[in-house]
């Protein structure tokens, strides 16, 4: 009776998840969606730990050892993800996930070692004539792909907030394919081994997993974190498939091969954002690239920019019809969002119409400048997406760019040579006047200059947005 | 060859379930906007968190007097159990910021 009724749950579990994504993937369902799949995962948690049995109708034990891991893990996870920033965000997810791959690969490490113990006699007996071939996959499967997400995933966090510096070598990706030869070599030989030096080969599956995480994602530029985290969320979910074949759980099995494929989906979506395709994200990495174009155009000159002066930019913007402002990961970085719309009422008293314009890229996720502009109150008809925001900007007397760079690069447009050439952009070259707020001119994540600075329309604004902002706000009230 | 075959027929329903969840998977995030790519990432990322339950099947099946494999357990219900609230936590704090449409 008991187990009947935990198959139902699994049940309702699995179908939880598939609706929990089907409505996250509308923005009116998307938060009812979330809570509907935690729902379901509570459920599938609670009757694993007391209707579960095993083959031999035995219940589980160490209920301490158990509550005390969920409790511990619990506040930890709130706290985390209550505490973190905003522009935090993306990190914190993808350190969870570097979590589960972590949890997938020790399931099989543990069950991996239950193996061994209880075969602890037979020495000489070659491992593979104790586990079938399907099971010893899932097992060294689950292993591998769980400590790949899990490194991966680190390093990822650690790009994301500037821990970690972009690194590759010469023929990394050739060294890369041997190191995943050895993985498979070292799965091999470990199910060929005699039970009693197992220990070596296993252990170097894991050794060598370990380093291809890490050199998987090094050479892959910072900007295109959110698309590896995408990848690596889809690896952890079919290495918790593999749990869920090992144990056949079929609550397992669900959803990790849901988020499996949904993963790799919303992978290639991304990509197509930003319309490069996912070889290029992951091979052509954005430094290389960069250096290419440079070498071609490095004789072009750049010619000098122009500054401007708070009071300029305030008199500009005082007096202008419309301004568009485009917001990027400058404004995150200085957490300016309210000082951002402040300076939007302010100019709205003025009788000035101000929008946003939203690059469906800026900031360091798809939908960054949404989430930070609707923290700050930032009323949703302002915001323009990238089309309408283009059809608009023939209109504009005045575009104020705030920490936004490789969005608005013309280069995309007309330089063939750019690494980020054929991503659509924001076209604010077209308004009658750019204000450019950067804190320096330092290139902006790709690495790569932008002409749209040198323009003789466009002036710069050098300084910390929200300071900038601040003295914005004080100026235009004066006018 | 023949092993092969035995292995897909006996475990017919377990791949049954992956080909067609795959293609759920696909059909169920076909069309979503680019705006909610990165919560549906976040909410993605805690559905997989559901490896816990493996987690706790290791954790219950070991015996009471093997540390080590106690601790590799406990290790594995910590951080799926970080992985599962940490995840649904943070995307419900993502998507909060959409509510407010007016």
């Amino acid at each position: 009776m008991e187990l009947h009724i935990l198959t139902l749950c699994y049940i309702i579990a699995s179908v939880t998840f598939i609706i929990g994504l089907k409505m996250l993937s509308s923005p009116a369902t998307a938060r009812r969606g979330n809570l509907v799949a935690a729902a379901g995962m509570t459920i599938a948690i609670f009757a694993t730990i007391f209707l579960f049995r095993e083959d031999d109708g035995k219940k589980l034990h160490n209920y301490v050892w158990i509550f005390a891991g969920l409790i511990i893990g619990t506040i930890a996870g709130t706290l985390a993800a209550k505490k973190v920033k905003m522009t935090a965000m993306p990190e914190m997810v993808s350190l969870f996930n570097g979590m589960g791959g972590a949890c997938a690969a020790l399931i099989s490490a543990a069950e991996f070692y239950h193996t061994y113990k209880i075969n602890q006699g037979a020495v000489d007996t070659p491992f593979s004539s104790l586990v079938g071939v399907g099971q010893y996959i899932t097992i060294a499967a689950g292993a591998i792909i769980g400590t790949i997400s899990y490194t991966g995933s680190i390093i990822a966090w650690g790009k994301l907030n500037g821990r970690i510096k972009d690194f590759s070598f010469k023929g990394q990706h050739i060294v890369n394919m041997i190191i995943l030869v050895l993985v498979i070599g070292a799965a091999v030989w470990a199910y060929q081994s005699a039970m009693g030096n197992i220990y070596l080969p296993f252990i170097l599956i894991g050794f060598f997993a370990f380093i291809y995480g890490i050199l998987f994602v090094m050479p892959i530029g910072g900007a295109d974190m959110p698309v590896v985290i995408s990848l690596l969320n889809s690896f952890t979910g079919v290495a918790a498939a593999c749990g869920g074949f090992l144990y056949n759980n079929k609550a397992m099995l669900t959803g990790g091969i849901l988020v499996g494929a949904a993963g790799t989906l919303l992978t290639i979506l991304m990509c197509k954002a930003m319309n490069r395709s996912l070889t290029n994200v992951l091979i052509g990495s954005f430094g290389g690239g960069a250096t290419a174009a440079k070498g071609e155009g490095g004789t072009k000159t750049q010619g000098a920019y122009k500054e401007i002066s708070l009071a300029d930019a305030a008199m500009v913007m005082g007096y202008a019809n419309k301004v568009m402002i485009v917001p990027g990961y400058g404004l995150a970085v200085a957490q300016a969002q309210h000082t951002c719309h402040e300076l939007e009422k302010i100019l709205g008293e003025k009788g000035v119409e101000v929008k946003y314009a939203i690059h469906p890229v800026a900031g360091r996720m798809p939908g960054h400048m949404n989430v930070l502009l609707a923290e700050a109150d930032v009323s949703y008809d302002k915001l323009l997406e990238m089309e309408y925001a283009n059809d608009e900007f023939a209109t504009t007397d005045v575009v104020l760019v705030l920490g936004a760079n490789d969005v608005v690069n013309p280069a995309a447009k007309n330089d063939p040579a750019s690494p980020i050439y054929g991503m659509p952009i924001l076209e604010v070259e077209q308004a009658k006047t750019v204000i450019v707020n950067k804190r320096s001119m330092k290139p902006g994540y790709a690495g790569i200059e932008n002409d749209l600075f040198f323009q003789p329309k466009t002036s710069m604004l050098f300084g910390d947005a929200k300071k900038v902002l601040q003295e914005l706000c004080a100026e235009v009230k004066n006018i | 060859m023949e092993n092969i075959l035995q292995w897909i027929s006996a475990n017919q329903e377990t791949i049954y379930i992956v080909i067609l969840m795959i293609f759920v998977g696909i059909e169920v995030i076909g069309r979503v906007p680019s705006v909610l790519h990165t919560p549906l990432m976040s909410g993605a990322n805690a559905i997989h968190g559901v490896v816990i339950i493996g987690a706790i099947i290791v954790m219950g099946k070991a015996e009471s007097d093997n540390y080590f494999a106690l601790g590799l357990g406990f290790l594995a219900v910590v951080l799926g159990t970080l992985n599962v609230v940490g995840g649904f936590v943070v995307t419900d704090r993502m998507l909060e910021m959409f509510k407010k449409k007016k």
